[in-house]
């Protein structure tokens, strides 16, 4: 029975428990993270989900720093009242160019998974400054002080760049293009033509929503926001979307 | 979907196995015989040295640049 | 020589942390950027005046001044961590709290990182840094390894949660709960967490005594996991050197995957492991009696951190990860039960036939409680862990009344109790100041999880029903913001049941420190101890 005395070499050896306690605790997490980037059948084809445009790239940047991921979630369960509720479940696909994923652990607020397009801009402007104007039940903190937060689009090339380098199908164009979408999807006055075509309805089958969307002059913060909450949910095409029975 | 029902056999088989044996295997492990004297020993080592490191003289100093 | 090489170092830092303060894209950044050039600055003042001093550093000694600073720190931290949890407890009730002129700075989304982090990694990761240090000198009988390495350790820890809460503040996230602090603190992070393993695994290579006692392999295995854990989860490319964003480099599905299996593990190793390698040593030492089955710590250990690892997934029911994932997730977490008991009755059983210290010594019933909220906790995890249950309770509070379960119960209540164990031995002062103020504190505390759990329970299984309440006609009966408005009540009794914890937590500070201050020094065995 030699090998029961091996026992004693652990408890008396620090780096043989150190090693043993890496190896042990190491296969679960392979078991479970490795498969999900090899199998086939983690992510759904589906048709119509696109990148973000810079503005709704920016406006996911302050939705992630306002820490909103901590109320809402964004991900709508196959459940009878959540289809009732928020609409169709959502898909892997959906959140595939989503880093970090946004998807929450608790519900505060709503799920906004497929918040974009039911509310107007103008609701939004006032739910943002005060949530009991418009819903007198709600617990949301003031968000007032974005239309004051004037951005420029300095840096935002840069996060699209390296949106790209993690794997967002960004094409050249839309890296180099980055600042002059920025700017022309907040401004309906302006010419908008090159944003639609690299995100549009051409490309990936729905327009890009061009708005003045805080409703002033300048570009701020809140316009950033909306324009990603606007979008969120309104990108697949359920069309193309066949259930996987063994997923 | 080749991959996933391989990997799901696997699972369902040879791993399932290996798991249990592995938990068996760390039972009889620890309740070998003769580990007793041992293990109690190890159990009441923590009423030792409570004050300063073994073996130690309070003189004993080391420089350390 | 060294010195002089510490303060090249030191001096390079602040120079750079200067250069990238003034290059910041955002204020966070600058703010970070400015408390690393200070924090530069100081510890080179601090080298500069030691430099060339002889050091002598005495082996016959246990390193002791670095776990005093912990008790501190742990006792400030919690006290930290649990007032903003009464902050944002109140937020919940009265949103008005979220004042209007403080600009979003300080808003609930804000302040909820800034308290989880607070409790989790400041208050529980000063409890850990200074019990393991504590326990491995003890169980190895050696003086700490690395010298200064472990002041290293505790400053760089603290250095971490002032750049990650004023970071948080200030709008500086990576948007992943429970590992928020943003790339450059995940650095440090990195490099503190690998000093602290330094340390730890070579004061058990000098360690005199034959075997490794089993609170250090709990220790140990939570330093490595969180290590992995850690590495993989912050896995993100900066958007500059000079700004504190980043992009993560996994997405959607795998990112959520990733992530809880960090999130579950943060819980199952730093909150779990590392917590019952402190049971392990003060329970017995509480109770002057060793542990009841040593066999039974060797199968829990083991069977602990393999199950553990697997039940990140249950977090992701019913979401677009793969069913077989979530799958595996259940199932590892309802078989995780049986270490989790195996653990508990290990604890407990020590007391046996000494149960007449329950009554007798407050700090043995702080330690006994915590394990029967230990207890209750990993058996609400694994039936939560069910799918049928978990479509009930997920998203709603009935997850943050189990969390808090086990964080007030479990990690605060160990936590308490160890610095009741720790202070009077530290301090070398002839026991506690009162032990009436303890029982105080153990009641307040008692009472105030009581009130945070109940209450969370009845809203959460409340809003998880009128959620999916559906008329004859299949039509939803409850608007969104009727179950916010139904759950009000319930969010002010949690308010109040965090504030009487958040009030013993108090008082045991002051009896800490009277007990610092007015206590008569120990009648020690030995005068080479100094008193401090």
């Amino acid at each position: 029975m030699a090998f029961l005395d091996k026992h004693k070499a652990i408890e008396t050896h620090a780096t043989l428990l150190m090693v043993l306690s890496l190896l042990v605790v190491a296969i679960g997490g392979i078991v479970q993270i490795v498969p999900l980037f090899y199998l086939q059948n983690t992510i759904e084809e589906v048709e119509g989900v696109r990148p973000y445009t810079p503005l709704e790239l920016a406006g996911r940047q302050i939705y992630i720093r306002e820490g909103c991921y901590g109320c809402h979630s964004q991900m709508i369960r196959p459940l009878r009242d959540e289809a009732e509720r928020y609409g169709h479940y959502s898909l892997a696909a959906e959140s595939m160019y989503d880093h970090p994923f946004q998807w929450g652990s608790k519900r505060t607020g709503p799920d906004l998974a497929r918040v974009g397009g039911r509310y107007s801009d103008e609701w939004h402007q006032d739910h943002f400054e005060n949530a009991r104007s418009v819903v007198p039940e709600s617990v949301m903190p003031p968000y007032g002080f974005l239309y004051n937060a004037v951005i420029d689009g300095k840096y935002i090339q840069d996060l699209v760049e390296t949106n790209r380098m993690v794997g967002v199908p960004y094409s050249d164009e839309m890296v180099s293009a980055s600042l002059a979408d920025f700017k022309a999807q907040a401004d309906p006055l302006g010419d908008s033509a090159g944003l639609e075509e690299r995100y549009g309805e051409a490309a990936f089958g729905t327009p890009v929503n061009v708005r003045n969307f805080d409703g002033q002059d300048a570009l701020t913060e809140m316009d950033a926001l909306i324009a990603y909450i606007q979008v969120l949910g309104t990108m697949v095409d359920f069309s193309t979307y066949t259930p996987v029975a063994n997923r | 979907m080749e991959t996933y029902s391989f990997l799901r056999h696997m699972a369902d088989s040879w791993f399932l196995l290996a798991m249990t044996l592995g938990f068996l295997g760390l039972c009889v492990w620890a309740f070998r015989p003769g580990s007793r004297k041992a293990h109690e020993d190890v159990a009441n080592s923590i009423f030792r040295n409570d004050d300063r490191p073994a073996d130690a003289t309070p003189a004993q100093t080391r420089k350390e640049a | 020589m060294w010195d002089y090489l510490k303060l090249a170092g030191l001096g390079v830092l602040a120079v750079l942390a200067a250069i990238a303060a003034n290059y910041a894209h955002d204020l966070a950044y600058q703010v970070n950027a400015i408390t690393v050039m200070l924090a530069a600055g100081i510890s080179f003042l601090f080298v500069l005046r030691t430099a060339g001093d002889p050091k002598t550093v005495n082996q016959a000694e246990y390193f002791d001044s670095v776990i005093r600073a912990g008790a501190i720190a742990t006792s400030f931290w919690g006290v930290v961590g649990m007032l903003v949890g009464v902050v944002i407890a109140s937020q919940l009730a009265f949103p008005q709290l979220n004042f209007e002129f403080l600009q979003g700075y300080g808003n609930f989304g804000r302040l909820r990182p800034l308290h989880t982090s607070a409790v989790i990694f400041a208050f529980g990761g000063n409890a850990l840094i200074m019990s393991s240090f504590y326990i491995v000198q003890r169980t190895s009988a050696a003086r700490l390894f690395g010298g200064s390495l472990g002041w290293f350790v505790f400053w760089g820890w603290q250095l971490v949660i002032v750049l990650a809460a004023t970071g948080y503040v200030l709008g500086a996230t990576q948007g992943k709960e429970y590992a928020e602090p943003v790339w450059y603190v995940d650095i440090l992070i990195t490099v503190v967490w690998v000093a602290f393993l330094i340390v730890f695994m070579g004061t058990l290579f000098k360690r005199k005594e034959p075997h490794i006692y089993v609170a250090n392999w709990f220790l140990l295995a939570m330093i490595v996991t969180v290590a992995m854990l850690h590495l993989v989860n912050n896995a993100a490319i900066p958007v500059s050197i000079f700004s504190s964003q980043q992009v993560q480099v996994y997405s959607g599905v795998q990112d959520a995957m990733v992530q809880w299996w960090y999130g579950h593990n943060a819980v199952g190793f730093f909150l779990t492991a590392g917590f019952l390698g402190m049971m392990y040593y003060f329970v017995p030492k509480q109770a002057e009696r060793p542990i009841y089955s040593y066999k039974l710590s060797i199968i829990h250990f083991w069977a602990l951190i393999f199950l553990y690892i697997w039940a990140g997934p249950h977090h992701l029911h019913y979401t677009a990860l793969p069913d077989w994932a979530s799958t595996l997730g259940m199932v590892f977490s309802i078989m995780l039960w049986m270490p989790s008991w195996g653990g508990m009755i290990n604890g407990l059983m020590t007391l046996s036939g000494a149960w007449d210290k329950l009554r007798t010594d407050p700090i043995i019933r702080m330690m006994v409680v915590s394990i029967g909220f230990y207890g209750m906790s990993t058996f609400e995890g694994p039936m939560m862990s069910i799918r049928a249950v978990n479509s009930l309770s997920h998203y709603t509070d009935w997850t943050i009344g189990h969390v808090h379960s086990g964080a007030l119960g479990w990690n605060g209540m160990i936590t308490f109790g160890v610095l009741y164990y720790l202070v009077p031995r530290l301090w070398n002062r002839e026991g506690l100041y009162s032990l009436k103020l303890v029982s105080w504190h153990f009641w307040l505390a008692t009472i105030g999880i009581v009130l945070y759990a109940s209450s969370m329970w009845v809203t959460g299984i409340m809003e998880g029903l009128m959620w999916r309440e559906v008329d004859a006609n299949g039509f939803l009966v409850n608007a969104f913001a009727d179950t916010v408005a139904a759950k009000f009540p319930m969010y002010v009794v949690r308010a109040l049941g965090g504030g009487l914890f958040l009030t013993g937590a108090l008082i045991m500070c002051y009896n800490l420190w009277m007990t610092v201050r007015a206590q008569p020094a120990r009648a020690s065995q030995h005068s080479a101890v100094p008193a401090e």
